[in-house]
């Protein structure tokens, strides 16, 4: 069965019609959503508050008058900033001072480091990108490098979250505890993703510039600000910028990626070793997304190849022939399913992982070919105010902690009219792979959605959280009684009607929706 | 009994024999890996800048080739026979749990003490054969060690050839010091990856690593060796010239001069020779710990009775060899995490009886592990706390090997001044792992101390006259600062933690597992007992990380091949035993509040259960 957004129900326009669906921040169109009024993790962080980092020292050059300095000195100053081409470069450019077999040697040397570079580059172009554009780049956030809330976790066990912002530093908020520490250390720059530590109450992962950072903070301490001393600095020779950071579910190892590394770190964090696991072919690694039961692991690279890893014995299957790099993907909650999207398409697939993990050499049993699952071609759908155009390519897949609900957060096109939004599908696993439109989520007017994750700690269904280009975190609630496990006497889930054709059909679904205040 | 004591016998026999199989095909493939390194030492010694093209297309007359093929087979074997020896001397000499020194002087007596002077003299005398072959290999002025000269009166003689003999020298000085350094940095001690790959993607992984260890390597044996030669070099000169009736050509530079050294060719030659003999022999270490350490499938139930003692609950239950438990735990922290089919094995019940054999003995030993533990964290922190630090201590520790017991002993007294003391004795058994008694007051202390002080004049006086003998840097170092190494104390009591660390987590997985999987209920009994030992130890365990130096991590070394992981063991065991008791909390939740434990631990278990740990 093949979803496409127009089986969608259409956003509603700006002002909200019933109460009932509106919220002070949102509209959606999903009769099932329910906001909590006043939920104690909603979050305000105004992007004209926060100062970005400012750059490093070597654009600092400009601010300083030209000094006259002697040859030896600039080579050395030159070879510690910029290494062998820096240290060339100032040869060839003094050619005044130095002898003249000496500058055309280095000229010729320099000439041949940037072919070479230039046909590395040509081979894998993003290797040309500068870290910030790498990781804004790659990164799961819309639009990264502008966006105030640059990261978020959930804890993956209590009420508690972690958000990264743009001036490098790390809140964490605890509705429990009127103290919300700030994280900030010496070498967090350009945070790209964090995550907590599962079965774990305290460690905090962080992936930043050249580093990786994992911040033990102690949940009885009444610190707000705890020192750097708290961090464990673990970093590997030419693995910057670090984009993406994976904790397996059983919290025993860390997984690390970095564009420019085309190793993948497993890190066993107390003892502070790392295996690098070099494949060849991708040129890097993008985005890993570890699958809950701890079995697999995809690994997105820079080209159109990804990996999926198998855990027990770390070998891989290649998954190349897309037609762009894969760009996010998300697991099932019970590990036989991976979804993920491409970069220049603007569909889901899904590959379908049917043997038991565990059995020797793991990797069989395994699919074949990808599906394609759902399309989010652009459509247009009808809206009181005219129609509206959604859909597009894909930036980010969320897919909860129960299997029910699917966000998709696409990525919009502001020139052609369409903004990003996310779409919500319903989904069902067992016993067939399902997925039923369920709604749009979208912002107050004026503002997009950057950035998103479910809430694993959600009782009454699920909560997505959204982080807003406004600098706001709000929370999306869908209530719902679980499939998985049917709850005797609130009247159960009817059959899930299966939509096929007619965009109209979708107002006659009887979506399950079980309010729960 | 009989038959039952037999069976043991055959059994622990066959279960060596994994080990000794393991060890044979890594030795055979370090053996089959010569000919590639050894064809890329020629080409690389062959290498000369200036006459590239000499270089490639090799221009040798032809009777230089014939000799130099019979020549070449030769040393060819004898670099076999090396890579042999030093593959036996790994499977001797190994350990899975290190041994650490807690002060200098002890670590003195490791590298006195007749095993490891053995171990060194050895690895000697093979550098001396493997410089040689390469010696052999290189020709030209570095092929034999006398030639042909004209004296002014007494007609053709032969004269020592100084290039050759440094050569040698190097062999064995670089064979020396990679014996010594393998003793401080650990090199015998074998540990266990968290990532599991195969076989040949480990090693692929590692060989960037070891050639750049290797050649790192060389290049500081080098200068030490240069700087050792500089100022002692004419002693094996003159002895050679006059055992072998040499005489010194007097028209060519001797080489213990800055002149003589500086020869770049010499140098490149001495480097690349030393890089090879470090790279196959680094290659044999490597390919020892990579098929020792490869996973290991025990069967959980036996087939047939005859099997009983190969399976999974007898092998951890033994007790020799170390190594063998330790694959049996790592198997169990495997199938726990991994393997539904061989949990339910653990949890099934004995067919006649049902009795949960296997799971009673699964559970016995890993708790006995982790009290065993318990009970040394918390009579060291008791030792610690009623002396201060500054009292005199005894420190008695396993070397490796186990069953090999050499023990050492210090003493430490504050108000006088360092006196230590080495007594090595044997012990008739000595368990496996590192035990501390306090208050040993030893009868031989004020007999050996006297001894001791004739040792530390000896040492001194040679401090002065030897130069840059790496042990004599030991001793001055040792004269001169204090002797404690502050952090080894908290690392030898972790020394063996990879055992801990397993059972702790087969035990989490595996209770965690029962609750969904464990049909009749053989856990449930044993959850209180689980509970209170890991709840205990993370007691004794969090009292320990607040001594002084235990929560301090070492500085990170740059990599050599020494095996470093032992130092933050401690800080695995923590992460682990925490993680342990959430995997248990978070899976049983509020239900935990039904077992049986003292108010003590259901307060700390709160605590866990609200995340605030």
């Amino acid at each position: 069965m093949m979803c496409s957004l127009a089986l969608f129900p259409p956003p509603l326009p700006g002002d909200g019609e019933t109460s009932h669906y509106y919220s002070k921040d949102e509209f959606t169109t999903d009769p099932s959503v329910w906001f909590e009024e006043s939920h104690a993790l909603n979050l305000y962080f105004p992007r004209e508050s926060l100062k970005p980092h400012s750059r490093p020292e070597s654009s600092s050059k400009a601010a300083f008058r030209d000094h006259c300095e002697t040859l030896y000195t600039r080579s050395a100053g030159a070879w510690r900033d910029a290494g062998l081409s820096g240290l060339l470069n100032e040869i060839a450019n003094s050619s005044a001072e130095v002898p003249k077999w000496l500058g055309v040697s280095s000229r010729c040397v320099l000439a041949l480091l940037q072919w070479v570079s230039s046909f590395h580059g040509s081979l894998f172009p993003h290797l040309t990108l500068s870290s910030e554009e790498m990781t804004a780049e790659f990164s799961q956030v819309l639009d990264w490098s502008d966006c105030a809330v640059r990261g978020f976790a959930w804890h993956p066990h209590t009420q508690k979250c972690a958000v990264a912002l743009l001036d490098d530093s790390i809140k964490i908020y605890n509705p429990k505890s009127s103290t919300s520490p700030t994280l900030k250390h010496r070498l967090q720059r350009s945070v790209a993703a964090l995550q907590w530590k599962p079965l774990c109450a305290s460690d905090l992962a962080v992936a930043c510039h050249n580093c990786l950072l994992v911040w033990h903070v102690d949940p009885t301490s009444l610190s707000t600000r705890p020192s750097s001393g708290c961090a464990q600095v673990l970093s590997h020779p030419g693995h910057s910028p670090v984009t993406s950071v994976a904790w397996s579910p059983s919290g025993s190892l860390l997984v690390s990626a970095s564009p420019r590394d085309t190793a993948m770190l497993v890190w066993d964090v107390a003892v502070e070793s790392c295996v690098p696991l070099h494949r060849v072919g991708g040129g890097g690694v993008t985005h890993i997304s570890w699958s809950p039961d701890g079995s697999r692991l995809m690994a997105a690279t820079p080209s159109s190849l990804f990996r999926v890893w198998e855990t027990r014995m770390w070998t891989c299957e290649r998954w190349p022939s897309l037609k762009g790099r894969c760009q996010s993907g998300c697991w099932s909650p019970d590990g036989s399913r991976l979804l993920f999207t491409v970069q220049g398409e603007t569909v889901i697939y899904a590959l379908t992982f049917t043997d038991t993990p565990g059995l020797p050499l793991g990797m069989s049993g395994g699919p074949k070919a990808a599906t394609v699952v759902a399309d989010l071609s652009e459509t247009s759908l009808d809206t009181p105010d005219g129609d509206t155009m959604v859909g597009g390519e894909i930036q980010s897949l969320a897919w909860d902690p129960r299997g029910e609900r699917l966000a998709v957060l696409l990525k919009g096109d502001a020139g052609a009219g369409r903004p990003a939004m996310i779409a919500v599908f319903k989904t069902q696993i067992n016993p067939a792979f399902k997925l039923l439109p369920c709604g749009f989520v979208q912002g107050e007017p004026g503002t997009e959605p950057r950035l998103m994750q479910f809430n694993p700690n959600f009782r009454h269904g699920a909560q997505l959280t959204v982080c807003w280009s406004n600098g706001k975190i709000t929370h999306v609630a869908f209530y719902f009684m679980s499939a998985r496990v049917p709850q005797p006497g609130v009247g159960g889930s009817p059959p899930l009607p299966i939509s096929q054709g007619r965009p109209a059909d979708y107002v006659n679904q009887t979506l399950y929706t079980e309010l729960i205040s | 009994s009989g038959h039952s004591k037999d069976g043991l016998c055959t059994g622990s026999s066959r279960r060596d024999q994994v080990i000794f199989w393991r060890a044979v095909a890594s030795i055979a493939w370090s053996v089959l890996l010569l000919p590639p390194t050894t064809a890329l030492y020629v080409v690389l010694s062959r290498f000369s800048l200036f006459h590239p093209l000499q270089w490639l297309t090799g221009k040798r007359t032809l009777k230089n080739v014939i000799y130099s093929q019979n020549i070449a087979i030769f040393s060819f074997i004898l670099l076999c026979g090396v890579v042999l020896l030093v593959g036996f001397f790994n499977l001797e000499y190994y350990s899975v749990v290190p041994s650490i020194a807690c002060s200098k002087i002890a670590l003195l007596g490791h590298v006195l003490h007749p095993r490891q002077f053995f171990h060194s003299l050895v690895h000697c005398i093979m550098g001396v054969v493997v410089a040689w072959c390469c010696a052999v290999t290189i020709g030209g002025r570095y092929q034999a060690l006398g030639y042909p000269c004209m004296k002014d009166e007494s007609g053709p003689q032969m004269c020592l050839n100084e290039n050759h003999l440094v050569l040698l020298l190097a062999g064995a000085f670089v064979g020396y010091s990679h014996s010594l350094l393998g003793l401080v940095h650990n090199m015998n001690y074998i540990s266990f990856h968290t990532v599991q790959q195969y076989k040949y993607l480990c090693f692929k992984g590692t060989l960037p690593l070891v050639m750049r260890a290797s050649a790192v390597q060389a290049l500081y044996s080098l200068r030490n060796f240069l700087a050792l030669y500089f100022f002692m070099g004419y002693v094996p000169r003159a002895w050679v010239c006059r055992t072998l009736d040499l005489q010194v050509d007097s028209s060519v530079y001797s080489l213990d001069c800055v002149s003589g050294l500086l020869d770049l060719s010499l140098l490149y030659q001495l480097w690349i020779s030393a890089s090879f003999l470090l790279f196959t022999w680094y290659i044999t270490v490597l390919l020892f710990r990579i098929f020792v350490t490869e996973a290991y499938s025990f069967p959980v139930q036996p087939t047939f009775q005859e099997d009983a003692h190969q399976c999974l609950p007898e092998v951890i239950t033994g007790k020799q060899p170390t190594i063998l438990k330790f694959l049996a735990l790592q198997d169990l922290a495997r199938l726990s995490n991994h393997c539904p089919s061989r949990r339910q094995e653990v949890f099934s019940l004995s067919q006649p009886g049902g009795h949960p054999l296997t799971w009673t003995a699964v559970n016995r030993e890993c708790l006995s592990l982790l009290s065993d533990l318990t009970e040394r964290l918390v009579s060291h922190h008791d030792n610690v706390a009623s002396n201060g630090r500054t009292n005199r201590s005894w420190v008695l520790f396993p070397p490796p090997g186990g069953s090999r017991s050499w023990v050492l002993a210090h003493v430490h007294h504050p108000l006088t001044s360092s006196l230590m003391s080495i007594i090595p004795s044997r012990l008739p058994s000595c368990p496996s792992s590192p035990h501390v008694f306090p208050h040993v007051h030893h009868p031989l202390t004020s007999s050996l101390t006297s001894s001791l002080m004739s040792l530390t004049s000896l040492t001194s006086s040679l401090t002065s006259r030897c130069g840059p003998w790496p042990i004599c840097f030991m001793m001055s170092d040792w004269v001169l600062f204090s002797l404690q190494l502050p952090e080894a104390s908290s690392q030898a009591l972790f020394a063996d933690s990879q055992a801990h660390i397993w059972a702790l987590e087969g035990l989490s997985h595996l209770v965690a597992a029962s609750y969904s999987e464990d049909q009749y209920g053989v856990v449930q009994t044993t959850l209180p007992s689980i509970l209170s030992a890991m709840l205990m130890l993370q007691e004794a365990v969090d009292r320990h990380f607040k001594l002084p130096h235990a929560s301090s991590k070492p500085g990170r070394s740059s990599f050599s091949m020494g095996d470093s992981s032992y130092k933050t063991l401690r800080f695995a065991l923590r992460a682990t035993l925490k993680t342990s008791i959430y995997r248990i909390t978070a899976t049983f939740g509020e239900h935990l509040n039904a077992v049986q434990m003292s108010s003590e631990h259901r307060k700390r278990l709160q605590n866990f259960l609200e995340y605030k740990e």
